[in-house]
């Protein structure tokens, strides 16, 4: 048993070894440093409480078992899951940090003796607030975060669904949360708080169901900004400062990456939220598809020019997760570069299906990170190189964004593909991407379309050669 | 008057956001998966509120509600925290510089 000072240090030191965790991510070579630091915070966070708490009795050797279970699930996810489906299992984990926080919520409400909060319809205000707070938030989270998961996994279909009035109703809902907290701190009734949550898991499917697969970056970042809000409610109620100090790191750092996906799409974050965006309107575009002439290659024309090239550059999008294509993309760049070919990658923010998904992507296929660039790095560069290499990626190339101001995408920062002498698209079809729009690039004379999964061209194009 | 705890509280969490915003923005982008898996997993320290929910207060019978429900949260949390860091590790030990030759 150790005294609440001595734990409160404690908890203060694991919230400081946090900090460093996600400081150590500020380059690859001190990253993993930082999730040793990250480890290290949470076994004193866990073992303090242990301390603290003092019982040692039989039911302790529940509670380890309990951790043990749930760890070697939590190891074996870890270990086995593929890292193409890394959103899913984010969106997956971000729902269980917000199911935690309702649960602790729900047993210090129905006992805050053991959290010091006052007794049961006596408690204190404030710590009414914060729990509340805590699981409203907590179970936004879980129920977004559920939804979210079953649309990067595909079992739900990504378009948005949408339909009338709905943002009124989860204007209605929302108030009514804020209604309900303030009539629970007056008569402390059970019933309320299970309204409360209740309504906060319909809220948070509501809220997700209207946003479209492609914005998933931005929903991933919202949740995960979320479950730190709920976690920092959770630390308020229990006075903790671990979980204040992590609470608002999360939450901070779900937030930025939010701002930074809205930026790389050129919307605002409210366009975002209020969903219905990308409803492809197939009609308008068959028409004057057909009208319009490209240039069809094959993996022998695409061979030739890219080991002709002095230089070329991979535009690498969430096509290439699908097809699941980086391992044949590395391959390709490989044998490129024996031929003398200089090869780099550019990266779009909003590429894939969360930040920096391609990276991770890269990574896995053993790409150097030195080669991979984010946009800003190498926007310039596409004037000089001789081949563009589009795998999987679309929207992000469409010159629109920066012609045509009627244009949804306008505005959105995008890599200069046409720049580049000679453009590669693989694609399997001329359909439109997530935004619904043309692409014009697939029309222009230094265009080759190669119509293909992105991993069998690959593969193609290395066999020729 | 003395100063209200709660306002000792509200000061570290508006100094943390505060530091989060500088510690996020300083991550590199091609690192923002991991950012987001480990951030996933330190929130799960949520669990030190599973823990005092379970064990907590004079119990004969540890089933009772609460305590149900923070031995779920433990699972949950477990989870989260064993997932987060090791799938965390399990990326950043792919990425890797040019080798020099």
């Amino acid at each position: 048993m150790i005294s609440p000072n001595l734990s409160a240090i404690f908890y203060l030191i694991s919230g400081i070894l946090f900090i460093l965790a996600l400081r150590g991510l500020s380059s690859p070579e001190t990253s993993r440093q930082g999730n040793y630091f990250g480890m290290a915070g949470m076994t004193i966070a866990i073992l303090v409480t242990f301390l603290s708490i003092g019982n040692f009795s039989s039911s302790l050797i529940y509670v380890i078992l309990l951790l043990l279970i749930g760890g070697s699930v939590g190891a074996f996810i870890a270990f086995r899951i593929p890292m193409t489906a890394m959103p899913e299992l984010v969106a997956g984990f971000h729902s269980l940090v917000g199911l935690a926080a309702v649960f602790v919520a729900i047993s210090a409400f129905l006992k805050p003796e053991i959290f010091n909060l006052g007794s049961v319809g006596n408690i204190k205000i404030a710590s009414l607030i914060e729990m509340s707070l805590g699981a409203a938030i907590g179970a936004i989270t879980f129920t977004g975060s559920i939804i979210a998961f079953l649309k990067l996994r595909g079992i739900m279909s990504g378009n948005p669904i949408t339909f009338f009035g709905q943002h009124y109703f989860n204007l209605i809902l929302g108030s009514s949360l804020v209604v309900l907290i303030f009539y629970l701190c007056k008569i402390q009734s059970d019933s309320l708080f299970w309204l409360i949550i209740i309504i906060s898991f319909l809220l948070g499917v509501l809220l997700i169901i209207p946003i479209g697969g492609a914005d998933m970056p931005v929903v991933i970042s919202m949740l995960n900004s979320y479950s730190g809000w709920a976690a920092a409610g959770i630390g308020f109620t229990l006075e903790n400062t671990a979980l204040i100090i992590t609470g608002a790191l999360v939450g901070s750092s779900g937030a930025i990456l939010s701002y930074i996906m809205c930026k790389g799409m050129n919307r605002s974050f409210f366009n975002v939220i209020l969903g219905g965006f990308g409803g492809t309107d197939q009609s308008s575009f068959s028409k004057n598809k057909e009208q319009k002439p490209v240039k069809n290659g094959n993996a022998d024309d695409a061979a030739f020019l890219m080991k002709n090239a002095s230089s070329v550059i991979i535009v690498p999008g969430y096509g290439m997760a699908v097809a699941q294509a980086q391992h044949a993309l590395r391959e390709m760049v490989d044998t490129l570069k024996k031929n003398g070919v200089k090869v780099s990658y550019a990266i779009h923010p909003v590429a894939g299906r969360m930040p920096g998904h391609m990276n991770v992507l890269l990574a896995e296929a053993n790409v150097p990170y030195d080669e991979v660039f984010e946009l800003e790095e190498i926007n310039n560069d596409f004037a000089n190189c001789d081949v563009a290499y589009v795998i999987g990626a679309n929207d992000v190339t469409n010159p629109i964004a920066k012609s045509d101001p009627q244009s949804p995408i306008y505005g959105m920062p995008i890599l200069d593909v046409e720049k580049a002498k000679s453009v590669l698209f693989v694609k399997r079809s001329l359909s439109p991407g997530y935004a619904g729009i043309d692409n014009d690039l697939f029309y222009r004379d230094n265009t080759l379309m190669l119509f293909a999964d992105a991993k069998k061209m690959t593969e193609d194009i290395i066999k020729s050669i | 008057m003395e100063i209200d705890p709660f306002i000792f509280r509200l000061s570290i969490f508006i100094l943390s956001i505060f530091v989060g915003y500088y510690v996020v923005w300083s991550v590199t982008p091609s690192l923002h998966t991991p950012l987001m898996s480990v951030t996933n997993a330190i929130s799960s320290v949520i669990i030190v509120g599973a823990i005092i929910a379970s064990l907590s207060g004079i119990s004969n019978n540890i089933f009772e509600v609460s305590n149900i429900f923070g031995f779920l949260a433990i699972i949950l949390a477990a989870v989260n925290i064993f997932g987060g860091f090791l799938v965390t590790q399990r990326m950043l030990q792919m990425y890797k510089k040019k080798k020099k030759k």
